[in-house]
């Protein structure tokens, strides 16, 4: 028997499994029918679950055959998951209805996608990262492909299934020479291997090469961000919104574990990767969606941007840029929230609509949702006092600690570009000639909750920045005190 | 040793042609007999390795399920391979391109190949307890042990891939009639039985 075995700190994710499954057994038997309970009842589990997460000791501890392990980094990494997994279905619930596609494994798919990005946050091992990674992707793609009838749903399925499947196999071969170099699927072993080293071989540079490319595909940086757009806008857009809040989380806690634990010495190597996808991300983020006039295509360039100030954090290196991207990535999905709601809003005549110039003239329709925007739009451009701001000062300032002058400017100079966009959708609801009022929406009260919430957040992140920030640091701290 | 050398090449050889026959063969009943092929030698690459349990499951499981489902699958769908197929030419230029640079970095990584110093000891390390017993008992050791949250986790990923399976397939139609077992148990006789006397020749 292992000694390590301990089951406690895994409660969490055994909770959502078995939830997860007794869902899945109501559903069976009442129909989708029970779709709005079967929602409800995810989301009271996922809190429940983040309840179970906070009750928990936060000591780092490896358990499971050092298989699993769990520090504060992971346990604050796991939270956001969790809020992010329960906001995106606050955002579904209406509208899963409204599209005529409310069945009731869609909430069960999202609880089993949540698992396996709580198993890549605490993976210390290539098994679990692999499984982790999988279990998540798999239910994506479900999810990409669940509105069936619609081309468009069905090809953003393929697609994104096609390409995570040839990202996967990047991984694994990655993998594969690692393991072949250091014989080992631990990653405390294999930073222990690599701290011996003399001269980093070039299998195992390449080895990691790989398996940085197959992340850089889980959070879509570019050049591995081609996917993006189209799965973005092709996929019913409350799958969208989960696909722009969560998952990126889980995939950043992953490559932060991996290059700050076992690859910490091969710093060298890794950095001009992460630099070049940084460079590459910010600027294509910036620059393609000047020309788009969908909003859902806007926010998938726009994520990739984000995707790139928040590796400059990495690129940094140090405790502080951990922190900093910790810190991004929180206000991110906020933020990112709250965009979705209003996206979600658009119906006219009963049918979803996503063009920029359908929100023409917002403010003076429906002037309490143009103001939420606006508040939104000047934080993800980074206009103070916005929480987006401070973002992005704690990234380049972490950035400039470390010297990297040439990351922060181009990270302020592509934020002015990428203001242009954001700014634009400003200019459209309040200047422009006002287009037909959007459908009444009934019943869409989560929603409105994580609009409220979110713009309340952006606006009050402010009054006390220094909790927020202590808290991500003091999480980021955690993987870089030495492994027991 | 030169036996086991021989079997490699041998294997290895087959393994290669097979796996490009399947790509380039133009019935695809042939690409699908070609991949069984090609898994029977991968199997033989493994028993050459010592594990002879993963050769094993691999000539049952993918010979014996997947490709056979693969051959269903062919059988039954009438799609148009040559369809598929045209155009497939303008790619060729840019997937040598990519493969060929693959092949040169697979090159160098095996021209400049060292392991690392405690490359032997890390991979005897989960295996100390095993040395007297066989491959196929060590991992029915391993597998609940030491490797069961994998082993939990991948039982998850495919109770996912189930699950969406029936999502993206399953539809109800109408008009099908379904046995419905409570119905059948509710029945009682004087709902649909009449007992009526008959007096002969008057009729009913």
């Amino acid at each position: 028997m292992i000694s390590d075995f301990n089951l406690v700190p895994l409660l969490p994710e055994i909770f959502m499994a078995l939830t997860g499954m007794g869902l899945l057994i109501v559903g069976v038997s009442q129909g989708n029918r029970a779709t709005p309970v079967i929602c409800a009842a995810a989301g009271a589990a996922l809190s429940i679950a983040a309840l179970v997460l906070l009750s928990l000791g936060w000591d780092a501890q490896t358990v499971m055959n050092g298989m699993f392990r769990f520090d504060e980094f992971a346990g604050f990494m796991k939270l956001l998951v969790l809020i992010g997994l329960i906001a995106s279905l606050a955002l579904s619930s209406r509208y899963l209805t409204q599209e005529d596609m409310a069945r009731f494994e869609y909430p069960i798919l999202i609880i089993f996608a949540g698992i396996g990005m709580m198993m890549m946050i605490s993976a210390n091992n290539f098994l679990t990262l692999y499984m982790g990674l999988e279990l998540q992707s798999l239910s994506l793609y479900v999810l990409a492909a669940f509105q069936r009838y619609s081309v468009r749903s069905a090809e953003a399925g393929i697609k994104y299934f096609i390409l995570g499947a040839l990202s996967s196999g990047m991984l694994l071969f990655g993998i594969s020479l690692i393991y072949g170099f250091s014989g080992t699927l631990d990653f405390t072993v294999l930073g222990k291997t690599i701290i011996g080293l003399e001269q980093i071989p070039i299998g195992l540079t390449i080895g990691l090469v790989f398996l940085l490319a197959g992340i850089a595909f889980k959070i879509s940086a570019a050049p591995f961000h081609m996917w993006t757009p189209d799965v973005y806008h092709g996929a019913p857009t409350s799958v969208t919104a989960l696909f722009a809040i969560v998952p990126k989380v889980a995939a950043f806690a992953l490559l932060m574990r991996l290059l700050f634990q076992p690859f910490a010495d091969m710093q060298e190597d890794w950095f001009q990767i992460i630099y070049f996808l940084s460079v590459f991300s910010m600027v294509i983020g910036a620059f393609a969606a000047i020309a788009q006039e969908n909003l859902k295509r806007l926010m998938a360039y726009s994520s990739i941007g984000n995707m790139g100030y928040a590796l400059i954090g990495i690129a940094a290196g140090t405790a502080q840029g951990a922190g900093a991207v910790v810190l991004y990535l929180m206000i991110y999905i906020v933020m990112t929230a709250g965009v979705f709601a209003v996206i979600l809003h658009m119906r006219r005549q009963g049918l979803a609509v996503a063009k920029i110039d359908n929100l023409a003239g917002l403010s003076k329709t429906e002037p309490a949702l143009a103001y939420g925007m606006l508040i939104l739009m000047f934080s993800m451009s980074g206009i103070p006092p916005a929480a987006g701001f401070f973002g992005k000062l704690a990234i380049f300032n972490a950035a400039m600690n470390e010297g990297l002058y040439v990351l922060a400017v181009l990270g302020v100079v592509t934020s002015v570009v990428a203001a242009f966009y954001y700014l634009r959708i400003v200019k459209v609801m309040f200047f422009d000639e006002p287009a037909d009022s959007f459908d009444k929406n009934e019943g869409s009260f989560a929603r409105r909750v994580v609009l409220i919430v979110s713009v309340l957040f952006v606006i009050g992140f402010i009054i006390k920045p220094s909790i927020l920030y202590e808290c991500a640091m003091h999480a980021a701290s955690a993987l870089f005190t030495v492994a027991g | 040793m030169i036996v086991q050398a021989l079997a490699f090449y041998l294997f290895a050889g087959i393994l290669t042609l097979s796996a490009l026959m399947v790509i380039s063969a133009r019935n695809p009943v042939h690409s699908v007999l070609f991949l069984i092929l090609a898994f029977f030698n991968a199997a033989g690459l493994f028993v050459l390795l010592g594990a002879e349990f993963v050769g094993l499951i691999l000539v049952i499981v993918y010979v014996g399920a997947v490709a056979v489902l693969f051959l269903f699958v062919v059988m039954m769908l009438d799609i148009s391979f040559s369809d598929l197929r045209k155009g497939a030419m303008q790619y060729v230029p840019i997937g040598l391109g990519i493969g060929g640079i693959l092949l040169g970095e697979l090159m160098i990584i095996y021209g400049g190949w060292k392991f690392a110093p405690n490359m032997s000891e890390n991979l005897a390390a989960p295996l100390l307890r095993f040395e007297s017993s066989s491959n196929t008992q060590s991992l029915g050791m391993i597998l609940y042990t030491d490797y069961v949250l994998a082993f939990q986790l991948a039982g998850l990923v495919l109770f996912v891939a189930m699950v969406g399976a029936i999502v993206l397939t399953h539809r109800t139609r109408a008009g099908v009639r379904r046995q419905s077992v409570a119905e059948q148990q509710k029945r009682r006789p004087e709902d649909v039985l009449e007992i009526r006397k008959i007096t002969s020749r008057t009729g009913v």
